[in-house]
């Protein structure tokens, strides 16, 4: 298996029953390491429960910005003794495993730090986590310093005894871990550092939220859903702040109309979903294809059929967004492949639903909103609502035949015109008819829209040679895992093409297709839904597929072995 | 105020009670002088839920079962508005039955009139929830022999804000509920029995004037003990109002954005210099 160059970053596993704080040390540790103008990047692995089981999460450290997991373990800090059989297969010598020995009842080679015993002396065991933390920075020979005032912090609501404790406690592991540097155990690589003091670090679910306050979000009206309910959660903890209507609805059909009903009125309003709460909306979908109502649906892929893999992940669910709701009509799929764009597509997907009159879907999946890691903050600056609300006159009609096929939106109150929808089919002033000729000149209004929208569509992204003879193709969160295994392959005859907008699919991409030798698509799903929208829609079919479907995001080495064996 | 649509195809049959309810409508919002621009009616699907095309308004006529949720937003987000929904039984208490509790328990400041004739009209003659025991259809061949819904004693039970029944065989009393329901603030129903003439052979006009009676001054709307048996008879059904519970704070007044601003949400700009003290919050600093 090709190994990936590893002196530039260092890749850290924690893992530990859930309930046993291992929340608590990420979020210490992603922050503190950032202090230290380290690049971090966090993913969470975590079972349906919320006590008990397995839970891990892999942090990376290094020197350079860092987008996608990896399969390597340099450090492993086992909490439990359930986390040595499950990683298994990804331990290897070069992994050093720092734990209690005794609790952890292995043949491996163990690195013993006996954490239970050290924490007696805080009389409670919960401090073995912060000893941990210790033990970490130490061994990555961050600065002990920066650790205990962050620390100081962290716990600085608590009281000066917990913040006392918690400080001695990292202080013990970090006294541990320094001696293993010392005494030659442990040798990392030496991270160069860059200023990334201004960075912010955040996950896809608060990006996602940010991106939609800055596209003029009023409202967000949602049933919570794994892994959809991170964005509203993080609108209501704001709502105050951003003047918000926060509502949690009795059921998906509930959510989608009243959302609908907000944006007749002349709010721009939102729901966060997942698969199974966005069936429940497909009928609501297909009412805004028929009133021409603007709507954004936050859609975060988790693995089914049904109920499926809750808390894991998957891009199962493209061609749902795409077929969902009966009848004919024009829609936007967004897929945001980083925390950057998550925010920018979606402030964008506010606008572009205004503009269009229809529903834009923003697909994301488990594993991008919950991935965290440090980014330059989002400029402000140059966003802008485009509303397109008019005043409407005496002789509003809400549903004007126009050229283009939109129709000029007004809402009820604003101007001497009335406002008029209707989920059946409906003539220029929104009224139920029958006119089957008047049926035909709606349905064409209503897909003309499409050729507008294909004028603005995302474009395909080329990393590489825009003339290698292989791409691997690839879209949403999928993206820079695929971007950092083709860059560490090395091979110049390999480039990649990244999406992030599935439908309408972008219009240079049957261009750089045709000039391609071969092609590769790499999806998180086990049918290569997107190889079949292209073949759709292009009429190219792709030679190779690399799939993956058991609810876990790919990691690099999979992607460097799985490409090269493809290639050769 | 001029409500009048002008020369309208309207789609229900001669003699049906929705003519009915269509006019004592527009009499009620005419009297309250409440303008056509500032009105929006909303619907499901169903032949009562035409209704909205027959008046000059606003309107909203949405899914079958869907009426409660998009009019419960259009309110939140500019309660400048009059919210009126006219939609039927199927729509309101079977398909939407749901939204129907939780509109109830939300408390907007919007009217729900039901048109119930106790079946399912647009579809041709199925048993709707409210459809009385024995009633034959098409589908219930052997007749319904589910528990009809009540939901007068449904929304009693949730200590709905106001709760009425009229009969539009009954104008005047149905003009008078209907004024009061609009005035009221919160959620206010209004079950309006209105016979089918085409599927519905037993609930006919006459039935309704036989099986109802008009309550006396005797009850207390207030208690809701007593609105809760009111709501529980039958054979005769009372009409008027059942209940109206004591000062409750509608679904806008509890929302925060209006607890000191009554800016309709739909002006409310983005925070532009706190969505950047958000995004600097999130820059992890140094302490000390
Ligand atoms: C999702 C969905 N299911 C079923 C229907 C068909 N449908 C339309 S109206 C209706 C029932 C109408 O009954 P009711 O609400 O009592 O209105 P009425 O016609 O009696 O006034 C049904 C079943 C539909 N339009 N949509
Ligand atoms: S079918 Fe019944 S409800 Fe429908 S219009 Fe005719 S009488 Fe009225
Ligand atoms: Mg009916």
């Amino acid at each position: 298996m090709p190994q990936m160059p590893s002196s530039n970053d260092i890749s850290i596993v924690l893992g530990g029953e859930a309930g046993q704080g291992i929340q608590t040390i990420e979020q210490l540790l992603t922050k503190i390491l950032k202090l230290n103008n380290l690049h971090v990047f966090a993913t969470k692995e975590y079972m349906s429960r919320v006590r008990g089981g397995s839970n891990t999460t892999g942090i990376r450290v290094g020197s350079h910005p860092l987008q996608a997991p990896v399969d390597r373990i340099d450090l492993l800090i086992p909490l439990d003794k359930n986390v040595l059989p499950r990683l298994q297969h990804r331990i290897t010598e070069q992994t050093i495993i720092a734990g209690d020995r005794e609790a952890l009842k292995t043949d491996l080679n163990v690195i013993d730090i006996p954490l239970k015993k050290l924490s007696i002396e805080f009389s409670a065991e919960i401090y073995s986590n912060t000893i941990a933390l210790g033990l970490i920075l130490a061994l990555l020979k961050t600065d002990a310093l920066i650790m205990k005032k962050y620390i100081g912090k962290h716990f600085g609501e608590k009281g000066d005894k917990v913040v006392e404790l918690n400080i001695r406690a990292a202080d013990l592991g970090f006294k541990q871990g320094h001696k293993l540097i010392e005494n030659g155990t442990v040798s990392f690589p030496e991270l160069s550092i860059s200023d990334i003091q201004n960075d912010i670090m955040i996950n896809g679910s608060e990006a996602i939220a940010m991106g939609a306050i800055a596209g003029g979000c009023q409202c967000i009206t949602s049933y919570p859903m794994t892994p959809g309910t991170g964005v509203i959660t993080f609108m209501a903890g704001v709502e105050h702040d951003f003047e918000l209507i926060v509502e949690q609805a009795e059921d998906e059909i509930a959510a989608i109309n009243m959302a609908i009903g907000a944006w007749y009125a002349g709010a721009r309003a939102m729901v966060t979903t997942s698969g199974g709460g966005f069936d429940l909306m497909t009928e609501g979908l297909s009412l805004a294809g028929m009133l021409e109502m603007p709507v954004v649906i936050h859609l975060g892929q988790r693995p089914g059929p049904a109920t499926g893999l809750p808390t894991r992940t998957e891009q199962g669910d493209l061609e749902l967004a795409l077929y969902a709701g009966h009848g004919e009509f024009p829609r936007i799929i967004l897929a945001p492949e980083s925390l950057k764009d998550a925010f920018y597509i979606s402030q964008k997907a506010f606008n572009l639903a205004d503009k269009y009159q229809v529903p834009v879907i923003i697909l994301t999946d488990q594993y991008l909103v919950d991935t965290y890691y440090n980014i330059p903050p989002f400029d402000i600056n140059q966003l802008v609502i485009e509303s397109c609300v008019i005043e409407t006159d005496e002789n509003y009609l809400r549903y004007q035949l126009t050229n283009n096929g939109i129709s000029p939106r007004g809402i009820p109150g604003k101007g001497k015109g009335l406002v008029g929808v209707d989920s059946d089919e409906h003539d220029e002033a929104g009224h139920i008819t029958e006119d089957l000729e008047l049926r035909v000149k709606m349905v064409d209004k209503r897909l003309k829209k499409l050729t507008l929208i294909k004028e603005s569509v995302i474009p395909a992204q080329i990393y590489g040679s825009s003339d290698s003879p292989t791409f691997v193709i690839s879209w949403g969160s999928t993206n820079p895992i695929v971007r950092e295994a083709v860059t560490c392959l090395g091979n110049k005859d390999l480039a990649q093409i990244a999406l992030q907008q599935v439908y309408p699919l972008p219009g240079n991409l049957r261009h750089i297709l045709l000039s391609a030798k071969h092609t590769i698509i790499v999806e998180n799903n086990a049918t290569s839904q997107l190889g079949k929208l292209i073949l759709r829609e292009t009429g190219f079919q792709i030679d190779k597929k690399i799939l993956k479907y058991n609810g876990l995001p790919f990691t690099v080495e999979e992607l460097m072995h799985a490409i090269s064996e493809t290639i050769s | 105020m001029n409500y009048e649509m002008g020369k309208i195809d309207i789609a229900w049959c001669p003699g049906c009670g929705n003519f009915g309810i269509l006019n004592v409508l527009k009499r009620a919002v005419s009297e309250l002088n409440i303008d056509p621009h500032n009105l929006v009616l909303v619907s499901g699907i169903g032949q009562a839920a035409k209704t909205p095309h027959y008046l000059r308004a606003n309107f909203f006529n949405g899914l079958h079962g869907r009426a409660l949720p998009p009019a419960t937003l259009i309110k939140a987000v500019n309660p400048g508005l009059h919210v009126i929904i006219t939609s039927g039984d199927g729509d309101m208490y079977g398909e939407g039955g749901n939204h129907f509790i939780h509109a109830i328990r939300r408390n907007p400041d919007v009217t729900a009139i039901v048109h119930n004739n106790m079946v399912y009209g647009l579809t041709k003659g199925q048993a709707s929830p409210t459809s009385q025991l024995g009633f034959v259809t098409p589908i219930q061949v052997d007749g319904v022999f589910e528990e009809p819904f009540n939901p007068l004693a449904v929304a009693v039970s949730l200590n709905a804000s106001f709760v009425a029944r009229t009969s539009i065989h009954n104008l005047d009393l149905s003009l008078n509920i209907f004024k009061q329901a609009i005035q009221h603030k919160g959620f206010a129903l209004v079950d309006t029995f209105t016979p089918c003439i085409s599927f519905n052979k037993i609930n006919t006009r006459k039935w309704y004037e036989e099986n109802t009676y008009v309550i006396d001054g005797s009850h207390d709307p207030t208690n809701r003990n007593s609105a809760f048996s009111k709501a529980c008879e039958s054979y005769p059904w009372p009409l008027g109002i059942i209940y109206k519970s004591p000062a409750k704070l509608s679904f806008e007044e509890n929302l925060y954005i209006y607890k000191n601003n009554n800016k309709p949400a739909i002006n409310r700009e983005v925070q532009w210099d706190k969505l950047k003290s958000l995004i600097e919050n999130k820059k992890i600093l140094s302490p000390g």
